[in-house]
């Protein structure tokens, strides 16, 4: 491949002009309606009047097709009033009451979200937000009634403690790939099913069961000074946990995007090789980024744990876990992209009971939200299916957006992808010719010509092995 | 080429050049088998139960039928405990004068541990020993068939992080289809049609829009489970007499070879997903190692250049072995449905398919080490199963964390760095 230096960096707006219209909001909207077409398509299948209006398709075609249409317009209405506005509601309270559900249940997937997105950014692959979670929320839980402060220093404390938690438990994977070259994708899978039993094992335990003698998992329920306070009155379910996502939206974006530590991170995630060569101890680097990897999670746990102000089950993860994993993707792993996805993903999962109720299965979410990630992942699939510019190379083979040596993360290398690529295309799709490539992490690693390309050989992943 | 001989470690400086630089004493095995020899010497003998352990090894209406062996559970372990010290001794030694310990080695220690284990455990009680095999096979069924296809996938340089997917798509279909169709037999292709429509979207994904193959395959899992769900919910739940009721494969026993004592009732009276699976361990080690195309295979997931170099496309070359993969992986899921339970279930595999990579792993990318690694997983499911039936003293939930436990170990101490296939997750792009 060749590389041109020639070719210079984009000034700032003209590349966020470039991404907006051609590249990565734009492919991010088709493909989340690509997502709900296809979900459209399964509700139509599965329902019964357009099942049985089928058997009688030439003679009155029509009565298929407004019955296909009533089945989505159903689905997708119960979905909006479960999850954004219930125009059926006869108060505001009830009307508006979808949307601060909405917000309560991308809380945790916020901060979960930008938990493993960070360990993306640093080339690892935290598939053990589920483990990590359910020891902070342990530890979080163990916080919030063996031990009794006042109001305020209590919740703080017993969030504190679902982050020493959740870091510890992703401390434990840093340390065995730093140090051992364990693989993390294994290490935190074990990692995973060791706290379930772990945790339902304390469960039956003094530590975190109540004394009632029976031998059911669960925990005894918070002292009121440890639960996350509403934030809207009675009325409504929604916590201080939400506004701490937002905050921890902020740190990230600024340890990421703005601070040296992060700086150090995204340069290990690119290019471990080179990050060596340049002095940064990238062992270090992987345990530190685990641990604030774990950190972020760790919120998702305190907000588990401390925010209905009742006693949990081991099930208390109820798929935020890996639902992390799949809102660290959509959203790019950046700061807003993971606010966004999780904010759609929190949307979907108020909107499920809607749904169920309006007689339809829910779990036809799951498959949306697979399918979104899944044409988000694949920028040269969307651009086909919707005839896109900007797909790099020659005639019509969908040319590779990614070196043959370069870093495996997809969310990642982007940035290099950036600098390679760009060259490759015409100057005008230079920005927008890759996934997630924005502005400020472009206009660090590009500057050095071609910063993946000379070192390219061995890269962390498939080396570490 | 890295390819089977990693387990004999590294061989003494040979004489003739003496200039050579000397490996270095690596004592991670002796640590580990001296941690489990001390367990079985001291928790399991020391500190055990003194009264009788029964091992049953045959059932009442057996052919052959065979005497219960009954032995005092402290002193058995106090004697297997000082074999394995014997043995861990021996494993310093080697590893002092720098030489690999030799696999059966570990091997002895680690059976030796398991069976001082249940004798400890099962000491005032009875050892159902067929009993405990049989369910180990059953219960590892699917993960074998998984680690299999993982094993495949990597050796061609596809990290193959959905067999959950394949898995759940296998045992969907087959349970669908068969229903269905009243078939068993179309059911069981109709898992491996499922299986390999799993693994091609990985590979089209991972090699035509060279996606990273960790974030394709975790993605289709997340789709394949959101899919089962939802037809579940939405078709199979209401109407499972229709599309839901397949049956189970009948129970198959060899004549003769099924009467031998213990090894007879475990290994000759199954059903053939089973039998399959039995054949297909040798068959995968024997096409990788031993074959042209498993040549073919390996090169592409080593150093894919060189392997384009004398002639063989890469990609395509991977595309169809992960298909391949992917066959087995969906049989592997009918194995859950018509091989064991004879519906399908939410989410019946359960995170077998990540049991099943972390046996490729642990197993080496070996076929037959990644079986045994399978077997494992599936023994200590049964042992809890058990252990829960007599009303162990050891809490059920300690003992369900030990198989990844021990994984954690094996992966971060055993089995250490770069023994993977070289390309494994990196895509190829002809320059």
């Amino acid at each position: 491949m060749t590389t041109d230096s020639s070719i210079k960096a984009q000034p700032r707006a003209n590349q966020l002009l470039a991404e907006v219209l051609k590249g990565s909001v734009l492919r991010t909207v088709l493909a989340i309606l690509l997502a709900f077409v296809v979900g459209s398509l399964l509700i139509i299948f599965t329902n019964e009047r357009v099942i049985a209006s089928a058997g009688y398709f030439f003679g009155r075609p029509g009565d298929l097709l407004s019955a296909a249409a009533t089945a989505v317009g159903q689905a997708y209405s119960a979905l909006f009033r479960g999850s954004i506005y219930n125009y059926n509601s006869s108060t505001l309270e009830g009307a508006i009451r979808p949307l601060t559900e909405t917000l309560r249940f991308s809380a945790p997937l916020i901060a979960g979200g930008l938990g493993v997105a960070l360990s993306f950014r640093v080339g690892m692959f935290n598939i053990g937000a589920q483990g990590q979670l359910l020891v902070g929320a342990g530890f979080a839980a163990f916080a919030s009634y063996q031990l009794h402060l006042p109001y305020g220093i209590h919740l703080i404390v017993a969030l504190l403690f679902g982050f020493v938690g959740a870091g510890f438990w992703a401390a434990i994977v840093g340390l065995l790939k730093a140090y051992t070259g364990a693989h993390e994708v294994i290490v935190t899978i074990m990692l995973n099913y060791i706290a379930i039993s772990l945790i339902t094992y304390l469960m039956r335990t003094p530590v975190l069961h109540p004394p009632d003698g029976s031998n059911n998992p669960i925990t005894i329920a918070p002292d009121p000074s440890a639960v996350l306070p509403k934030i809207l009155g009675d009325a409504f379910d929604l916590h201080l946990g939400f506004v701490l996502a937002l905050v921890a939206v902020a740190i990230y974006w600024w340890l990421m995007e703005r601070s040296t530590i992060g700086f150090r991170l995204r340069m290990v995630g690119i290019n471990p090789d080179a990050a060596r060569t340049a002095g940064i101890n990238v062992n270090r680097v992987y345990i530190i980024a685990m641990i604030a990897s774990g950190l972020f999670i760790g919120l998702a746990a305190g907000n588990q744990a401390l925010g209905r102000g009742g006693s949990f089950t081991p099930s208390i993860d109820s798929g935020i876990g890996f639902d992390s994993i799949t809102v660290a993707l959509l959203g790019g792993s950046r700061a807003l992209g993971v606010l966004g996805a999780g904010l759609l993903f929190g949307a979907m999962k108020a909107g499920g009971p809607a749904m169920q109720a309006a007689d339809v299965a829910p779990e036809v979410l799951g498959v949306v939200q697979g399918l979104i990630v899944l044409f988000i992942a694949a920028p040269p699939l969307i651009r086909t299916i919707f005839h896109l510019p900007g797909r790099p190379g020659r005639g019509g083979s969908p040319r590779p957006t990614r070196k043959p040596g370069a870093p495996v993360m997809d969310p990642l290398p982007a940035v290099v992808d950036d600098a390679a690529v760009g060259a490759d295309a015409a100057p005008t799709h230079a920005a927008s010719s890759t996934a997630s490539a924005t502005s400020s992490a472009g206009g660090h690693g590009s500057p050095g010509g071609d910063p993946s390309g000379t070192a390219s050989g061995i890269t962390g992943e498939g080396a570490n092995r | 080429m890295t390819v089977t001989a990693a387990t004999t470690g590294a061989p003494a400086p040979s004489p003739e050049h003496p200039h050579l630089a000397v490996p270095p004493r690596n004592f991670k095995t002796p640590i580990v088998l001296s941690v489990l020899a001390l367990l079985t010497f001291v928790v399991f003998g020391l500190l055990g139960d003194a009264s009788d352990v029964t091992f049953r090894l045959s059932d009442a209406n057996d052919a052959v039928p065979l005497a219960p062996l009954v032995v005092p559970s402290q002193l058995f372990c106090i004697v297997l405990g000082v074999l394995s010290l014997l043995l861990t001794a021996f494993a310093y030694v080697q590893a002092v004068r720098r030489r690999g310990v030799p696999l059966w080695v570990s091997l002895v220690v680690g059976a030796f541990f398991v069976v001082a284990l249940f004798a400890s455990v099962g000491a005032g009680n009875s050892v159902p020993v067929v009993f405990i095999l049989t369910g180990a096979i059953g219960l590892s069924t699917a993960v074998i068939f998984g680690s299999l296809a993982g094993v495949i996938g990597e050796r061609v340089g596809v990290a193959n992080i959905a067999i959950e997917g394949q898995l759940l798509a296998g045992a969907f279909v087959s349970a669908v289809v068969a229903s269905v169709t009243d078939s068993l037999f179309l059911g069981l292709i109709a898992a491996m049609i499922g299986g390999a429509l799993v693994s091609m979207v990985l590979a089209v994904f991972s090699l035509r829009y060279v996606v990273d193959q960790i974030v394709v395959g975790v993605v289709l899992n997340v789709l394949v489970i959101g899919l089962t769900n939802f037809f579940y919910s939405a078709v199979l739940a209401d109407n499972a007499e229709t599309f839901n009721f397949p049956g189970t494969l009948p129970y198959l026993p060899i004549p003769l070879l099924s009467d031998i004592p213990v090894l007879g009732p475990v290994l000759f009276n199954q059903r053939i997903t089973t039998y399959v699976m039995f054949l297909l361990v040798p068959t995968v080690w024997f096409v990788l190692f031993k074959t042209r195309w498993g040549l073919r295979i390996r090169a592409v997931g080593e150093h894919p250049l060189a392997a384009d170099t004398v002639g063989i496309n890469v990609n395509r070359t991977r595309f169809w072995t992960v298909t391949i993969a992917g066959t087995i992986a969906g049989f592997g899921g009918a194995a859950l449905t018509l091989g064991s339970v004879g519906a399908f279930v939410r989410e019946m595999s359960a995170g077998q398919g990540f049991i099943a990579l972390a046996a490729v792993i642990l197993g080496r990318w070996n076929p037959w080490l990644a079986a045994v690694a399978a077997l494992l997983f599936g023994f200590s499911r049964n042992f809890r199963i058990w252990a829960g039936q007599i009303g162990s003293p050891i809490p059920a939930d300690l003992i369900a964390m030990t198989p990844y436990v021990v994984t954690l170990i094996a992966v971060s101490v055993l089995v250490g760095r770069a023994v993977a296939p070289a390309a494994v997750g990196k895509p190829y792009i002809k320059e």
